[in-house]
Order: structure tokens, then C-alpha cells, then sequence
């Protein structure tokens, strides 16, 4: 391998595993005070929604009936394969009718 | 002495199931991984090297930014400054890893986060708290990371064999992924103020920036921190009460 693509590699590599090392800390800490405790435990649920708003909400009408589907099945249904699979061809399907 | 062995059984059974409860993440993952090596192929990285760099870099989202910049001699600051932009997310995710290990001896806990990704943490947050949760999400980091570089090899290695994910329906797939594990975490825990404000937030956040490296972590950032704003207000109101 290159030496240069080597040590980019390697430089993305350090930074990546640099802002999990210092989230897991920082997480660690918060985890003694009651209320940053409260935060934490909310914060899946809240970094999860953050990650579907903007993709849903840039798609259009095929995208948001997808989404619909998806969070419907996901309601009803205790397996991720299900409304993972739904999801993909109602969006492929919605995308050719609309 | 069956405490023990009952021990080491229930670890390995966690482990089985996390990487089983990850597996339809994994088809994703796959393709993503197929279109990643093709166009690292064309980027002009060696087979090598693709792989190579999923498996030390071993971030979807910084490696296709990545490609993008992509010269030679590769521009070193940039692709550092890139990564940064792009994975800053982690921060918060990593945040909420505490619980998941917890007890582990700091060596074991250091060498399991950089299997912390996007997919399978949500994984492994949405099963909720249970016995052995570190070797749950050990499994679930496992199957993702024997997928990412496998794929890219063979992607590089076969060339374009999913030329548009979005022919497939597979740009979805992660959203569909994300939400699902959402659905469920929500219906265990109701916090409709935390939702609110973390859907605003990420919303707002996603119209300011409107795309760019900037835009695959600060609306999760901005919209993971309001939620666990009103998360932290919420639990001082009842305090107070």
C-alpha cells in the first residue's frame, strides 16, 4: 500500500475513534448527576429521530407514505426485518406511481 | 461453578442473538458496501486498499465523503478535517454506550468503540437493557463488521453491480432501519415532548444547512442535544413536584 494512503487512512481512522473515545467519557460523567442521567436515557430515542427527520422530510410524497408504512408496521409488529422490507418496495413502488 | 459456566453461556447467547437481531441491517449494509468499493475502484484505489480502508476507517458516511476529495497525494488535513464534520454524531452515540458497558475493564471497553456505528447501536438500544447487553452488542458489531469490508472488496472487485441504490429502494433501507428501531424504543418509553423537540430541532438544523459534509451529523447533534434538553427540564419539573 501507498505511505500517504496509508497515513490518510490512518489519520481518518484516529479522528473517528478520537470522538467516540471522548463521547464515551463525557457519556460517563454524565451519568452522575440525576438530571444529565434523565438526558442520556432520552438520548437514543432523540438521536434516532434526528437521524430520520431530515431524510424523510427532504424525500417527497413516495418517501413520506413509505415512512408511514414503515412507522405503522414498526408499531404492530416486534421484528425489524418486516417494516425493513415493506419500507424498501413501498418506496420503490410509490416512487414509480408518483 | 455452574454460575460460571451459566455465565459464559448467557455472553455467548447475547452474542448470538445480537448479531441475528442485526442481520436484515447487515443486507443494507451490503449494498451500501458494493456501491462503496465501485466507486473507490473508480476513485483509483487498489482492491487492497478499499478494503483495507473499511476495515481500519470503517465509516460509511466519512468514506464516501471521503472519495469525494479524494487526489494524489491524498489531501491528509482535509480528509481528517471531513471525517470530523461527518462523524462528529459519534460523540452523542458513544455518550449513551455507559450503560451498555458497564463493569467492562476500561482495555476491553477501549478496543469494542469503533464497532460503535450508526446501525448497530440503534440495534442494541432498541433491545433495550438486558443481561449480558455488551455481548448483545458485541454480535450486533460483529456481523456489520465482517459486511462493510467484505462488501467493499467485492464491490471494488465486481465493479458496478448496484449502480443506483435508489433503483432498489436501498437508500430507504437504513431509513426504514432507523425508524423502525425508533417505533419501538418509543412505544417502551413515552416522552412525546423529547420527540418534538428532537424532530424540530433536527429539522430546523437539516433546512439551515441544506446538505454538505456538515449536514450528515449537526441535524442529529442539534436534534439528539434538544431532545435531551427537554429530557433533562422534563425530569426537573417532576423533582419539583
Amino acid at each position: 500500500m501507498r505511505a500517504e494512503v496509508l497515513l490518510a487512512f490512518l489519520a481518518m481512522a484516529a479522528v473517528s475513534y478520537g470522538i467516540r473515545l471522548a463521547g464515551y467519557l463525557v457519556g460517563g460523567r454524565m451519568h452522575e448527576h440525576p438530571r444529565l442521567r434523565a438526558a442520556l436515557d432520552q438520548l437514543p430515542a432523540a438521536i434516532l429521530i434526528a437521524l430520520v427527520v431530515p431524510i424523510v422530510t427532504r424525500g417527497g410524497p413516495a418517501e413520506w407514505l413509505a415512512a408511514a408504512v414503515v412507522a405503522a408496521l414498526a408499531w404492530y409488529v416486534d421484528m425489524l426485518l418486516i417494516p425493513l422490507a415493506a419500507g424498501v418496495v413501498a418506496v420503490v413502488v410509490l416512487r414509480g406511481f408518483l | 461453578m455452574t454460575v460460571l459456566s451459566e455465565k459464559s453461556g448467557g455472553a455467548r447467547a447475547a452474542f448470538t442473538a445480537g448479531a441475528l437481531r442485526c442481520a436484515p441491517v447487515a443486507l443494507g449494509v451490503l449494498a451500501y458496501g458494493l456501491v462503496f468499493g465501485a466507486l473507490a475502484q473508480q476513485a483509483g484505489l487498489s482492491l487492497g486498499e478499499t478494503a483495507f480502508m473499511s476495515a481500519i476507517v470503517y465509516s460509511g458516511s466519512a468514506q464516501f465523503v471521503a472519495l469525494g476529495l479524494w487526489t494524489l497525494p491524498p489531501p491528509v488535513l482535509a480528509l481528517a478535517v471531513a471525517t470530523l464534520l461527518v462523524n462528529f454524531r459519534f460523540f452523542l452515540i458513544a455518550a449513551t454506550m455507559g450503560r451498555v458497558l458497564k463493569g467492562w475493564p476500561l482495555l476491553r471497553v477501549l478496543a469494542a468503540l469503533p464497532w460503535v456505528t450508526d446501525e448497530n447501536w440503534a440495534v442494541t438500544m432498541a433491545e433495550g437493557e438486558r443481561r449480558h447487553w455488551g455481548a448483545f452488542f458485541l454480535g450486533t458489531g460483529a456481523v456489520l463488521y465482517v459486511t462493510w469490508p467484505t462488501a467493499s472488496l467485492l464491490g471494488h472487485a465486481l465493479g458496478a453491480v448496484v449502480a443506483d441504490p435508489k433503483a432498489w429502494g436501498f437508500d430507504f433501507a437504513f431509513t426504514a432501519v432507523f425508524m423502525t428501531l425508533a417505533v419501538g424504543l418509543a412505544r417502551k418509553h413515552r416522552a412525546p415532548l423529547v420527540w418534538l423537540a428532537s424532530a424540530a430541532g433536527a429539522f430546523l438544523a437539516d433546512r439551515v444547512l441544506a446538505g454538505g459534509p456538515l449536514g450528515a451529523s449537526v441535524p442529529v447533534l442539534v436534534g439528539g442535544l434538544a431532545g435531551a434538553l427537554a429530557a433533562a427540564l422534563r425530569s426537573g419539573d417532576s423533582d419539583a413536584r
